[in-house]
């Protein structure tokens, strides 16, 4: 039921889901489903509907049952985030150690290290017991490769109060958290920079964004060209920054997808040859019986 | 059924334990030797299937407790460590949440072959009624698991699900505050549930054993739904269908191993990959996919509290099927004019699902039928099935001619293979 009253209030906002051609229709004519829900009239002062675009398909190398990550767009991926979203986004699961193990961007230990004490993070109290320096600003020490990466923001408050009331969320899980997952980032972060539908009054602080439910977003473009320089001297065109980002980010959410369907792998094999032992034992021990 | 027993002890030490507790007899009587009817087809495996799940979710859930923290404000972090940094613990916990997902596809399956077969009938009405106690405690068992995670879909189903007690009048609002142990979905309302969901599988188990004791005792119903005769109707348990449950365990397994290996997620909610967070809710709220059929009885019902009545009657009726279905037939192979019933049944069940899993104001595909009136149909005809088809049919229909025994009607149909009944 509280399902049912949400959806009706975010309808009279956005429309929900793309495909349907249905969606231009008014607002449905049937009876409400639950009796908390006030009978669906046509709304009184529609926002101007934005249709939300499917998410644009990346055919990312980590797709399908055999797909694994790019090591070098892994690296570059990081490389994004921690120059330009780092700025704005948390990730808070993921520790500097993370870096170097496998199936991951597979920095090295020694760049894992040098990477991390680039980072302040808070200290324990010292010997006095005290978290606290003279200025009453927190002790800090240098991060170690077993520190997660520092947010950017200390936080909720900080961080809305620095993005316009808007709150920029964690990206350790996001590629999961969002329906059509990489694709679905992929498309956001390339999406920028397209006519808004005439009629269409872009809020103060909001950009126009095709594939973001309602079609506007508080997150201002975030890459352009040479945004970062990669070291391996790859171009560096929104576009492949946004396809290494959310490679990186696909592995920040999933970091055990290769050792997952290698195992899976071997398991599918396991399991196919013992079905076909125990097809042939039934067969065998029924034999005239059935 | 399993008649006297035939167990020698053959050695001082089996003899001696034989006297004191006769647990190799046991085993020996009800595994190996057991008579179970020579005809049981594939849809008599997941009875083996469901206790190779109920195990599976046993041990893998005692493991992910040992990782686990049930507190609002760390229990979704102590699943991200799960995932990323305890030793195979994405394995474990893949297992776990798809093994969930299995279990009720299997136990679906059985409970429609149960239906079809006529297996809730005499003498089986307790074995039935055992059945869905346990399936109504795997039900409030997987609810509360969900919530364990701590995700957005997790607290808020749990929210929507206690606060349908809310719609009782006067005592509602004091029932929904026990239940939370406290004025909203918080870490006194996880822990509990954390509780809860680690005790009823063992309550489980204990059913289980209840349930194999009355299928023990007039023994396996068969697709024929006639009773066993005659000696030369059954096959000892042992080999015939310890290999046989083995093969098509394993064959469920590889389906099982999809998910888990290749597709973990698909069948959860993105949402859930968020952070719990009172403050926000979700789009929508739609529950886990083995829920959906009851989902759209509960928002078929414009008013509440009668909605929610038609949702625990829809799960309450199952209790009441061998006294409902007045047929003299078991199985639905004789029964011509129930058969098709039931298969508009089995389809009125996915569709149940189906609208379920829509939002409450969609329409059917491109047309603009609203799905919200699909759903009513379709709860109409759940009931209906249940109420009215069973009693009625059961009385109104001819049946076919049953054969006179399973044995003749098994063997008469390959009478060129070597007969030895044992």
């Amino acid at each position: 039921m509280i399902a049912a009253v949400k959806r009706l209030a975010c309808a009279l906002v956005i429309v929900a889901a793309a495909s349907v051609p249905a969606l231009t229709q008014e607002a449905a004519p049937e009876p409400p489903a639950a009796s908390a829900v006030p009978p669906a009239s046509p709304p009184s002062a529609p926002a101007v509907e934005i249709e939300t675009l499917p998410p644009r398909s990346g055919n990312f190398t980590f797709e399908g049952p055999f797909g694994t990550f790019d090591r070098a767009a892994l690296q570059r991926g990081f490389q994004v985030y921690k120059d330009v979203c780092a700025a704005c986004h948390s990730l808070q699961y993921i520790a500097f150690r993370h870096l170097a193990e496998e199936g991951g961007p597979s920095l090295s230990e020694d760049q894992v290290r040098a990477l991390a004490v680039a980072y302040r993070v808070p200290a324990g109290p010292n010997e006095q017991g005290q978290t606290i320096d003279a200025n009453g600003q927190p002790l800090m020490r240098p991060a170690t490769p077993a520190d997660h990466i520092p947010p950017p923001f200390p936080n909720e408050q900080a961080a809305r109060a620095s993005n316009n009331g808007a709150l920029p969320p964690d990206l350790s899980l996001i590629v999961k958290a969002r329906l059509g997952g990489a694709d679905y980032l992929y498309s956001i972060l390339t999406g920028y920079g397209q006519q808004p539908p005439a009629g269409v009054t872009v809020g103060s602080g909001r950009f126009y964004n095709p594939y973001f439910r309602g079609g506007q977003i508080a997150m201002p473009p975030p890459l352009n060209p040479d945004s970062v320089t990669y070291a391996d001297g790859t171009m560096a065109t929104v576009e492949q920054e946004a396809r290494d980002v959310v490679t990186f980010l696909s592995w920040a959410a999933d970091p055990k997808m290769e050792e997952r369907k290698r195992t899976g792998f071997s398991v599918m094999i396991f399991l196919l040859v013992l079905a076909s032992l125990l097809y042939f034992s039934y067969q065998r021990v029924w034999y005239g019986r059935h | 059924m399993s008649g006297p027993s035939t167990y020698q002890p053959k050695t001082g030490v089996t003899r001696w334990l034989d006297s004191r507790l006769p647990i190799i007899r046991f085993t020996h009587d009800h595994v190996l030797t057991f008579p179970t009817p020579r005809n049981l087809n594939v849809w008599y495996t997941f009875g083996a299937i469901l206790a190779f799940f109920l195990g599976l979710q046993i041990a893998t859930g005692i493991v992910l407790a040992m990782h686990y923290t049930p507190d609002a404000e760390r229990a979704f972090d102590s699943i991200e460590h799960i995932m990323r940094d305890v030793n195979s613990g994405w394995l474990i916990r893949y297992l776990h949440s798809n093994g969930a997902s299995m279990f009720f596809l299997a136990v679906y399956i059985h409970m429609f072959r149960g239906l079809y077969y006529g297996s809730y009938k005499a003498p089986r009405e307790l074995l039935w009624i055992l059945g869905v106690l346990l399936y109504t405690l795997m039900i409030l068992t997987a609810f509360l698991g969900y919530t364990l995670p701590w995700g957005q879909m997790s607290f808020w189903a749990a929210t929507v699900i206690t606060s349908l007690f809310s719609a009782l009048p006067g005592i509602g609002e004091p029932i929904v505050q026990w239940l939370w142990g406290g004025f909203g979905v918080d870490s006194p309302t996880l822990n509990r549930f954390f509780s809860l969901h680690y005790l009823l599988p063992f309550v489980l188990v204990g059913l289980v054993v209840l349930h194999i004791w009355a299928l023990h005792v007039p023994g396996n119903n068969n697709p024929l739904g006639i009773d066993v005769k005659s000696p030369r109707d059954t096959v000892p348990f042992h080999p015939y269908y310890t290999v046989k449950d083995f093969f098509y365990l394993t064959c469920f397994l590889i389906l099982f191993a999809y998910f888990v290996f290749f597709a973990p997620e698909a069948l959860s909610s993105p949402e859930n990959s968020e952070h719990a967070n009172p403050i926000v809710t979700p789009p929508e709220i739609v529950p886990e996919w083995y829920f959906l059929p009851f989902y759209t009885v509960l928002r078929s019902i414009p008013d509440k509290l009668t909605g929610v009545i038609a949702l625990f009657a829809a799960l309450g009726t199952l209790f009441f099927v061998p006294w409902l279905d007045l047929s003299k037939v078991r199985s639905a192979r004789f029964r011509p004019v129930y058969k098709q019933f039931f298969w508009i049944f089995v389809a009125d069940c996915l569709i149940l699902g189906y609208v379920g899993a829509n939002p409450v104001d969609a329409t059917l595909l491109n047309t603009s039928i609203p799905l919200v009136w699909i759903g009513r149909i379709a709860t109409l005809y759940y009931f209906a099935f249940f109420l009215v088809i069973m009693p009625l049919v059961g009385k109104l229909e001819r049946p076919n001619p049953l054969p006179d025994s399973i044995a003749n009607s098994v063997l008469s149909n390959a009478p060129h293979r070597t007969e030895s009944a044992t």
